[in-house]
């Protein structure tokens, strides 16, 4: 099944996209998967919460998953992080996120 | 001037396995890379991470992975300038090419092969006003001298490894050290965390978290930092310092390459890949995750393959006259420029009577 996120990408444009839930994906892989964000400057490490590239901040109030002590230690270092901030990689897509609304936060 | 067969830019695997595939062909290679050590992302980003989809290996840590490559082309003899970042590229009449690093060391090569990942690796800096004022004038990134800052009062901003260990390191050279991250929890080696706990409790290490530094304030050099410890900006306070070093890791950029007239598509150098992995610049290649064609995989095991082919290409390149045919390692060993040579031991021929 898939389900509808909200991507607002890094020059305030926002796109409705189609995202699969049976894919293993994450939110880092559904942006880059519709190139929302050049190539280079999202999913430096790959998914391994290591670089946060794909820092975003969540809009709508879904439940997420919790915060990884990797995905904080990350955040902790990273630049522009907000209370909603998170790391795309670290949100699978599930069901339960349909309707789900992100901004990606700028390159740094 | 540095001269040889084929110039490597990036010393990752990539660049690293093409040394092995240039050496069963009597080429010679120096690699250049920004960073300090080999192994590109591997040994920087997640030198502790298990790789699984190496051939061969069911398992393998991508540091092991580098280790493992270094000795594989041991016997080729490969140069290294390391902590270099290449700058410009010129084209000579004889058709060789001369890189000049940003610290202005010159190589000499018929062939350059780019292997440059997803860039050379820049400090990622805080975002403060005046930040550039002060670089070099008491902000430094990289710590190249830590001789600098003896009996100096010294701030870190950091919660890794580095900014650990620095601050362990520099509590025997400075007068004072001051450590500020953002949390209270440090991710780190487990007896660094220990050990800057222990330096704590001695006195020998101000630790400020959570913390972050918010300002920068001096005339000519940095003179103090002002610090935030509460959300309140009315608490802010100052800490005089010297020198200020800012460890929040580092980012990949693809830097001076995107200059050197070679077509660019999604911050990649594209490639001719039905042949060769050549650029738009006939003897300039470009392998591994810097290169891009229609099915691209940014994968080891592809860098590999681009590496192998880039070689042959190279040769034929070098010594246009000359007849080739590829030789198996199973049947031609691997004979190094050491004058090393491995090969498989002959079978034994005895009768039964």
């Amino acid at each position: 099944m898939d389900i509808k996120i909200n991507i607002t990408d890094r020059d305030g444009v926002t796109h409705e996209v189609d995202a699969p839930t049976d894919m293993n994906m994450n939110l880092m892989e559904v942006v880059r998967s519709y190139e929302l964000a050049p190539e280079g400057t999202i999913g430096v490490c790959g998914g391994m919460a290591m670089c946060a590239s794909c820092q975003c901040y969540v809009k709508s109030d879904h439940e997420l998953p919790e915060k990884s002590d990797d995905e904080e230690a990350m955040l902790a270092e990273a630049f522009y992080v907000e209370d909603n901030s998170r790391l795309g990689c670290q949100i699978r897509i599930t069901e339960d996120l349909d309707g789900l609304e992100v901004e990606l936060a700028p390159e740094s | 001037m540095i001269k040889t067969d084929i110039l490597i830019i990036g010393a990752g695997p990539t660049g690293l396995f093409a040394v092995f595939e240039a050496g069963l062909l009597q080429l010679k290679c120096h690699l250049i890379d920004a960073l300090p050590q080999a192994g590109g992302q591997c040994s920087e980003i997640y030198p502790k991470k298990p790789i699984y989809d190496i051939p061969g290996f069911p398992e393998v840590l991508a540091g092991e992975l580098v280790d493992n490559l270094m000795e594989q082309i041991r016997p080729f003899q490969p140069g290294f300038t390391l902590g270099e970042r290449a700058e410009t590229i010129e084209k000579l009449d004889d058709g060789t090419f001369i890189v000049t690093t940003n610290k202005g060391t010159k190589h000499s090569a018929p062939i350059v092969a780019i292997a440059g990942g997803l860039g050379s690796f820049e400090p990622r800096k805080p975002l403060l006003e005046n930040l550039s004022k002060y670089e070099d004038n008491g902000i430094a990134y990289i710590i190249k001298d830590p001789e600098i800052y003896r009996n100096k009062r010294v701030v870190i901003a950091g919660g890794g490894d580095s900014a650990l260990d620095w601050s362990i390191f520099l509590t025997d050279v400075a007068s004072e050290v001051t450590l500020v991250h953002r949390r209270n929890e440090f991710r780190g080696a487990l007896d660094s965390v220990e050990k800057v706990q222990h330096l704590k409790n001695e006195g020998k290490i101000n630790l400020i978290t959570p913390a972050e530094i918010v300002g920068l304030k001096g005339d000519e050099k940095l003179e103090a930092v002002t610090i935030r410890k509460s959300t309140d900006p009315q608490q802010d306070f100052d800490l005089n310092v010297d020198n200020f070093i800012p460890l929040f890791g580092l980012s990949p950029k693809l830097g001076p390459i995107a200059d050197w007239g070679l077509e660019i598509e999604k911050n990649a150098i594209k490639v001719d890949n039905t042949l060769d992995y050549q650029t738009n610049i006939p003897g300039v290649y470009a392998i591994g995750d810097v290169n891009t064609y229609p099915g691209k995989l940014k994968l080891i095991l592809c860098g590999f393959h681009e590496a192998t082919l880039m070689c042959q290409s190279a040769y034929q390149r070098i010594f246009p006259d000359k007849k080739y045919v590829m030789k198996y390692t199973t049947v031609g060993g691997v004979t190094g420029f050491d004058g090393s040579k491995k090969e498989a031991p002959k079978a034994v021929v005895k009768a039964i009577d």
